[in-house]
């Protein structure tokens, strides 16, 4: 079972703190929707959350071990990450970006084998992107490219799957088709992070809420108790109404306060 | 890339490399050079072919590889089809430190001063630049220019103080970038350090590849950047920094041959280095051909024939980013 542990997390960034003696504990199994205005430090979480920048201060612990103390590639093999609007540098074809998500399995020597290729053609199966596979990554629409970049970061199995704002930038049926495929990640034992500005697919979607405000983690808990009105309107200064929080019938509104 | 580009790519090289042996200032019928290579004793074909030719192809072989997978390299590394051991000063840094070495007579006292210096040259200007031009590929490029300047000026004042007018054209001579003359000794020294340098280049081929996603992916992929930059810049430097020592600088096949391959292989990063490399050395080949075989009074400079050629190919380069650029 993974278990990933922040405690006392600190980040610093010219005297400011960006994170702010965040601690908190979330488990596989967990689809958690991190919240928040911008600017909270959203990203900044999620990037120490997967090991990529150290914090200044406290730790971050996966399964009991300190993440510093786990490998590059040890640690690649158990935790995707997905930085906000990724893009392809070069014009690589679809299937190759997808493929790329391996990149930590590979053997020392020697590509990729049959069983891999096959687990990238179901991949892209799954998100719906089989008649783009040869088209060149850099050519995808916004949307398209989002999808294989999901995939890209599913490819590997990973315990654990961070995304920063994954659905920024697609329509309406993708933004919906995306979130449930975290959800259905996440209620196959994954433990799924990702910063969401949808309130009322997160009020759907996710098992819980993690809402940051100013660097501090000021509620996390399971969506139906801990996604109220008046968080709302504490954190972003709406005034909000939160129907059916963690039921598939959500609807958060809100207006200016 | 297919099959029958490969062998063809590989039978043009063997075909340059066959007449790179054949052709030279004086022609001698190749029966004589073939006669001489198995005659007993030492004669004019033989020695021509061994002591002059075959240095000079093998050398031009090596170059031609060494400046186009660290073109490659850097290109992947910084994810810019503009990178290039002559844009990011690494080249002039390899020029000056030779130059260095040159003006001071070192390389008179310590054969192995020219190119240890012109590693040394290289390095240094590769650090600022990695340094300085870090986070973003346009600072990079401009960080690039500005040691460019640096090294520029630095050959500059070696003219400025050259202590004889037969110095300064040695250094200007040098400094325009050619194969001719250069023989076993000279080929004999850059050729370790150029096979290191491409053994550190080499090394960074996952990294390449995953760094299309970009560092926080490449990262999140268990990539270590930090290592894979360094490699890059220690692998460009030992094999530009030799090559350049040895041949002065010669431009645009770090930057030309990688494009030449790219959209042969998919575009994938790491596929791009060998076929890059065999079409360096057939670039690099078959312009020390054409200047053995253009007709000039003075004999035309290879990195002047490199420069000329390779420029509108620049031009084309950035007239196209433009189009597709955002």
């Amino acid at each position: 079972m993974t278990c990933l542990h922040a405690d006392g997390v600190t980040v610093r960034r010219v005297g400011r703190a960006v994170v702010d003696d965040l601690s908190m504990t979330v488990d596989g199994g967990q689809f958690v929707a991190l919240l928040g205005p911008n600017g909270a430090g959203k990203s900044t979480l999620l990037t120490c959350l997967a090991g990529l920048a150290a914090p200044d201060d406290g730790r971050i612990l996966l399964d009991g071990r300190a993440l510093a103390a786990i490998g590059l590639r040890a640690l690649a093999r158990r935790r995707a990450f997905l930085p906000q609007a990724p893009r392809a540098e070069w014009p690589i074809s679809v299937e190759r970006l997808v493929a790329l998500g391996l990149t930590p399995h590979l053997p020392a020597f020697g590509g990729l084998s049959q069983d891999m290729m096959t687990h990238v053609a179901q991949m892209l199966e799954q998100v719906d992107l089989v008649p783009q596979r040869d088209q060149p990554a850099t050519t995808l629409s916004g949307g398209e490219l989002a999808r294989a970049m999901l995939a890209r970061a599913m490819v590997g199995d990973p315990d654990i799957l961070l995304a920063d704002e994954p659905l920024a930038g697609l329509d309406p049926r993708h933004a919906l088709d995306s979130i449930a495929r975290l959800r259905s990640l996440a209620n196959g034992g994954m433990l799924v992070i990702a910063s969401v500005h949808d309130l009322t697919l997160a009020a759907r979607y996710a098992t819980h809420v993690a809402v940051m405000h100013k660097g501090r983690l000021v509620a996390f808990g399971e969506t139906a108790t801990t996604l109220t009105a008046p968080l709302l309107r504490d954190v972003f200064g709406v005034k909000a109404c939160v129907q059916d929080a963690g039921k598939i019938t959500a609807v958060v509104d809100f207006m200016a306060a | 890339m297919s099959r029958l580009l490969w062998v063809a790519a590989i039978a043009l090289l063997v075909a340059l490399l066959l007449l790179s042996l054949a052709i030279g200032q004086i022609w001698l019928p190749p029966s004589m050079l073939v006669d001489g290579l198995f005659a007993p004793e030492p004669n004019l074909g033989g020695l021509i072919l061994m002591e002059l030719r075959l240095p000079r192809t093998l050398l031009g072989l090596l170059v031609g590889v060494a400046l186009a997978v660290s073109g490659a390299v850097l290109q992947g590394l910084l994810r810019n089809p503009l990178a290039e051991p002559g844009l990011l000063g690494v080249s002039s840094g390899a020029a000056l430190g030779a130059v260095i070495a040159i003006y001071f007579g070192l390389s008179t006292i310590f054969p192995l001063a020219t190119p240890l210096l012109g590693i040394i040259g290289a390095l240094l200007a590769g650090l600022i630049t990695f340094t300085i031009g870090r986070g973003g590929t346009l600072t990079m490029i401009l960080a690039g220019a500005a040691v460019s300047g640096l090294a520029g000026a630095g050959l500059s004042l070696a003219l400025n103080f050259a202590p004889s007018p037969y110095a300064a054209y040695e250094i200007t001579d040098w400094l325009l970038g050619s194969l001719a003359e250069r023989s076993w000794p000279q080929t004999l020294l850059a050729t370790p350090f150029i096979l290191a340098g491409l053994g550190c280049l080499l090394s960074t081929l996952r990294a390449l590849d995953a760094l299309t996603l970009g560092e926080a992916q490449a990262a999140s992929l268990g990539i270590n950047l930090e290592r894979a930059r360094l490699l890059g810049l220690f692998g460009t430097a030992l094999a530009v920094g030799a090559a350049t020592s040895v041949t002065g600088s010669i431009g645009f096949i770090g930057l030309l041959a990688p494009h030449l391959v790219r959209p042969f292989v998919g575009h994938q990063p790491s596929r791009v280095l060998l076929p890059a490399a065999l079409f360096g050395a057939i670039l690099l080949l078959a312009a020390d051909i054409a200047t053995r075989l253009i007709p000039t009074a003075q004999e035309l400079k290879l990195g002047v024939l490199t420069s000329l050629a390779g420029t509108p190919f620049f031009f084309w380069l950035v007239l196209r980013l433009k189009r597709t650029a955002p």
